[in-house]
């Protein structure tokens, strides 16, 4: 194992989202995000939202932020695509919209069905305005998750870092 | 007697306490909170079909010493239908639901919802795991509503059946970023 592999990057995700004074995380649950996921339940401070459908997710942000609370949206690729009409209410009104997406559909991904919607979130959160910044190894994590957090709540706009299938690693489909 | 939208929406907030936050659904819902007077605490929505319980949610849990109003259209809460099983299993004290029932998508030319085929909303809320589900089809329970909006101390959904008429729109400001910092700035939050 080298030593890149051994940083805990979902717990240096976790810190990064405690330093920011994040309130409350809506997810969909999700491989990739087990860990942070699990983090934020425990932690009596962080309210754990766990939604239906990803675009709830941006709308639950939007309340937090009328209300003066920091929120998190954690999903995988395919949620971004549930999110796209939803995103307007955040472009129109200049919220804060920090998304953390776990990617699939590119790094030896086993199931092709994720791979067209995997393929275009790059792209398609660029046309919805957002900042895209994207980590593929377990170092990067922090720095680019510490940026998004200023980017989206000092600029208050639509921030969406994409964490590689490389970095989280392939689905494992036989047990 | 059918209920009338705007009179439904005026006794409902007519003693509107200090600490009560609104957040309407796009379209006709809109159109009445703002009949219904002006104030920095309305959150007006001309978009985000489908998410004003959301919004209502994040707010509820952000402001726990205030109480938060979503009042929106069957079409709009049914477009966000799952959003109800997220807020059953929240369940945030201060959060009341209120859907306004014409059974028709009114801003398109009155076609039928599913509440017309016999979808019934307040069920869908009640199986949710929401306890105060109500439906409300006379004066005497848009009183008994208006009073519960100012003591209500669990998640309340009511559904309140109204005519389907489309009275004149009294359309509000229309800029969000505008209206969401003269929400926060009303909160006391800072820009």
């Amino acid at each position: 194992m080298n030593a890149a592999a051994e940083i805990d990057w979902p717990a240096r995700l976790y810190g990064a989202l405690k330093r920011a004074n994040i309130r409350q995380v809506g997810y969909v649950p999700d491989a990739g995000h087990a860990r942070l996921i699990e983090r934020c339940r425990a932690d009596p401070e962080i309210r754990d939202v766990v939604l239906t459908t990803e675009e709830e997710g941006v709308a639950l942000a939007a309340g937090a932020w009328l209300g003066g609370e920091r929120a998190v949206l954690l999903m995988q690729s395919s949620g971004a695509g549930n999110c796209i009409n939803m995103l307007s209410l955040a472009r129109s009104c200049r919220f804060p919209m920090l998304m953390v997406i776990t990617m699939r559909g590119e790094w030896e991904e086993f199931n092709p069905w994720q791979v067209p919607m995997g393929s275009i979130v790059e792209p398609v959160m660029k046309l919805c305005d957002a900042e895209v910044y994207r980590a593929k190894a377990p170092g990067e994590v922090e720095t680019l998750a510490d940026r998004a957090v200023q980017q989206a709540f000092g600029d208050e706009r639509l921030v969406a870092l994409l964490l590689s299938q490389q970095l989280i690693g392939k689905k494992v489909w036989t047990k | 007697m059918t209920l009338e939208r705007r009179k439904v929406m005026a006794t409902l907030l007519a003693e509107r306490g200090k600490d009560l936050l609104v957040v309407p659904g796009l379209g006709s819902t809109t159109w009445d909170l703002m009949a219904a007077g002006d104030d920095p605490r309305n959150f007006y929505l001309w978009g985000a079909m489908g998410g004003a319980a959301m919004i209502g949610l994040g707010l509820a849990l952000a402001q726990p010493a205030r109480r938060v109003a979503v009042i929106t259209g069957d079409g709009e809460m049914l477009m966000g239908l799952g959003s109800l099983a997220t807020i059953g299993i929240q369940r945030p004290r201060n959060l009341a639901v209120i859907v306004f029932d014409n059974a028709v998508y009114g801003e398109t030319g009155g076609q039928p919802s599913h509440t017309q085929g016999g979808v019934d909303l307040a069920a869908v809320a009640r199986a949710s795991g929401i306890a105060d589900c109500r439906n409300v089809d006379d004066e005497v329970g848009v009183a008994a509503l208006a009073a519960r909006l100012k003591d209500f101390d669990e998640t309340l959904f009511a559904r309140v059946v109204i005519a389907a008429d489309e009275p004149p729109r009294v359309l509000p400001l229309r800029d969000g970023a505008e209206l969401k910092q003269r929400f926060r700035t009303a909160l006391g939050l800072k820009p």
